[in-house]
């Protein structure tokens, strides 16, 4: 039986993600979009019959007429107009309890002459608030197959999977058919208006508790307050939450690596095991705590529908950078990784804005700078309190605020400048709150951990494992010097000397362009490499570097273009070398001036 | 009278999709503006913009601009 491709249809919040993760389990591959090199979903599940399904999940649209990037890559893949073959079937996703609003799109899709599905998802919060819908009605007046589904149960996705596999039963997916096209959604609302009239039974007033909740929520007094506040709690959440299970993980890999020691022969492969792999892998296993803490934060904040509100709130003052509330959501992910944010991105209708959030988006400090920060501040920083809060928080604080306000200078410079244009509109729905469903959003959170381990074991081994070799030989009497690594980190040192950069630290940022956090594992091998001794990191760094030179180190990793992964994402967002050199110039510029400043003030006010 | 024109509170039906900008005017209609529905103005941002909007049993964000386009006749 071969394979059928099916696309999931649908207008944003109305459960597409949480239906494809619950089919696949959130087992994806993610493939390339040709012409426009993005990425989409596709996974692979098999129906109660047998059938083998690939299921594209495509981004949330409320028509076809393809505006954003987003929306454009959506309408080409239901239609088949990018290179890639459009898929046998549709099924099509709606708000069940939204139903008249959306009507529209399942009539705007149907007329495109394609087999589908429509599902009507979220029935049972629908029905709860007291929507009834003759979904038999509407199979009929529609002409196509109706199901209700709850997309987090797998009970409710039964009538949905057996559906499909009547379909394909009878040969419907694979019919030859005439491929109809796209017409205005305009031509479409009356009908919609009297078919809802028809099928929709009852239909109580909104949501009672969504109301109830943005009377405060979007109250211009408390709203803004409330916003500030979730933030700073994300924030304390991620440093203090984390600290018991990075203790943890740190001394199991102490331990790891001093068990090793006593139980294994002094042999040049046992220091590679030990200083080497365990010395840089375990450098940066150690801040999965916080990177977990903080992605799951930010998705619950998505899934519980306060990401919109966020924006609303933002929005006049975004607007005063020259941009819209929507680049709100993309920058705040950019905390968790610029990856993400970029992507993100894609939801704004507008080219140039979707080009400067993208252009200032590694100005958010990611998550990747978390263990570089900490490393350097719990090092240089006394714990000691500054009134009620403590010096090295304020310090972090500062350094992301500078992140921020830089984010928010550079948008502002970009927007009068090379991505020059008029203010654009802003419309977007709020959706009803809802409790973030816990199995998705561990899927989702999984994947997220996962990927950040994946690059840790690979990444970073391969660095790690490298390093070691360039910083071990050829063994020579002057140290670390008269390595490899000490030649190459020689000639990078002669440009940062001026910044207070020492070798050390130059060997330590070429493979930090890896991934930031590599920059904290070079940093494990070379000294561990060089000193040998059991110490800690931060405890060693102490010894080797002055106050200034730790400052300025960091006044680096708030601009410094750091992460391969990044750019090369920042290449396809933007699918142009011009925008990628235009950044790494801007950003390296800002690094090094920013962190020669810092050395050279520090060292004028004698610290 | 226009959407944008609706105090906090108030209700009104939608009359027309009225804008020269035939782009503003398939947003509009796509995120669910048309003929008939009911709107009511909830609340606005901070600086007063953007506009919280109930469509019918949705809510909606948008600026002055956008819901100056949407003509309504007052409850």
């Amino acid at each position: 039986m071969t394979e059928l491709r099916l696309a999931l249809v649908g207008a944003p919040n109305c459960g597409k993600s949480t239906l494809f993760n619950g089919l696949t389990g959130g087992r994806a591959k993610v493939a390339n979009y040709a012409g426009v090199t993005v990425e989409r979903r596709i996974g692979r599940f098999h129906t109660p019959a047998g059938q083998a399904i690939d299921l594209i999940d495509l981004p949330g649209i409320y028509g076809l007429s393809g505006r954003s990037l987003d929306e454009k890559i959506a309408v080409d893949s239901i239609v088949g107009a990018s290179e890639m073959a459009p898929p046998d079937g549709l099924l099509v996703l709606v708000d069940s309890s939204d139903l008249r609003t959306h009507l529209q799109f399942v009539l705007q899709v149907r007329a495109l002459g394609r087999p589908m599905i429509v599902a009507l998802n979220m029935i049972d919060l629908a029905e709860r608030d007291g929507v009834k819908i003759d979904d038999r009605k509407l199979e009929q007046l529609l002409g196509v197959p109706v199901v209700r589904t709850r997309a987090t149960r797998s009970n409710g996705r039964a009538d949905l999977l057996e559906r499909i596999d009547t379909l394909a039963a009878q040969g419907e997916w694979k019919r030859p058919h005439q491929t109809g096209k796209v017409d205005v959604i305009a031509s479409f609302q009356r009908e919609a208006r009297e078919m809802a009239r028809a099928v929709i039974l009852e239909e109580p007033v909104m949501n009672r508790l969504t109301r109830a909740i943005d009377r405060v929520v979007l109250h211009k007094i408390a709203g803004p307050f409330i916003l500030a506040a979730i933030l700073f709690f994300m924030f304390q959440a991620v440093f203090t939450w984390a600290t018991v299970p990075m203790d943890a993980i740190d001394s199991a890999f102490a331990a790891l690596s001093g068990w090793i020691k006593t139980e294994l022969p002094q042999t040049w492969w046992r220091d590679l095991l030990t200083d080497g792999i365990i010395a840089g892998v375990g450098s940066v296993v150690v801040f999965l705590p916080q990177i977990v803490i903080l992605f799951a934060l930010i998705l619950a904040l998505e899934a519980s529908g306060y990401m919109a509100r966020a924006a609303f709130l933002m929005d006049e003052l975004m607007l005063n950078v020259g941009l819209n509330g929507r680049a709100f959501i993309p920058l705040l992910s950019s905390f968790a990784c610029a990856i993400p944010g970029m992507m993100a991105a894609r939801t704004i209708e507008n080219e140039r804005d979707r080009l400067t959030t993208i252009l200032v988006a590694p100005l958010m400090t990611c998550s990747a700078r978390i263990p570089i920060y900490t490393l350097i501040i719990a090092a240089f920083l006394p714990n000691t309190n500054v009134g009620p809060f403590g010096l090295q928080g304020i310090v972090m604080f500062a350094l992301y605020l500078a992140g921020v306000l830089s984010a928010v200078a550079v948008a502002f410079l970009l927007k009068r400048t090379v991505t020059k244009g008029a203010a654009q509109p802003l419309l977007m729905q709020l959706p009803t709150y809802k409790m973030p469903d816990l199995k998705d959003f561990a899927i989702n959170l999984f994947f997220r951990a996962w990927a950040f381990l994946k690059r840790a074991g690979t990444v970073i081994f391969t660095v790690a494992v490298a390093l070691w070799f360039l910083a071990t030989f050829p063994q020579t009497d002057q140290g670390i010097a008269g390595s490899f690594a000490g030649r190459i980190g020689s000639v990078i040192e002669f440009l940062l000397k001026p910044i207070g950069f020492n070798l050390q630290m130059a060997i330590a940022i070429v493979p930090g362009m890896a991934a930031r956090e590599v920059a904290v594992g070079a940093l494990g091998t070379v000294y561990a490499v060089q000193g040998g001794n059991e110490s800690s990191l931060a405890h060693v760094l102490q010894h080797a570097w002055s106050l200034p030179t730790a400052l300025s180190f960091l006044a680096w990793y708030v601009y410094a273009p750091q992460c391969v992964a990044s750019l090369a994402v920042l290449r396809r967002e933007t699918n142009s070398w011009k925008w990628l050199w235009f950044t790494v110039l801007y950003l390296f510029g800002l690094a090094y001036i920013a962190a020669g400043a810092t050395y050279w003030i520090a060292r004028a006010a004698g610290l | 009278m226009t959407l944008q024109t609706l105090r906090k509170g108030q209700k009104g039906r939608v009359r027309a999709i009225a804008t020269a900008d035939a782009d503003l005017a398939v947003k509009l209609r796509e995120i669910g503006f048309s003929e008939g529905d009911e709107v009511e103005m909830i609340t606005s941002g901070p600086f007063g913009e953007p506009l919280a909007v109930r469509l019918n049993r949705t809510l909606v964000a948008l600026r002055g601009n956008e819901a100056a386009a949407v003509e309504i006749d007052h409850d």
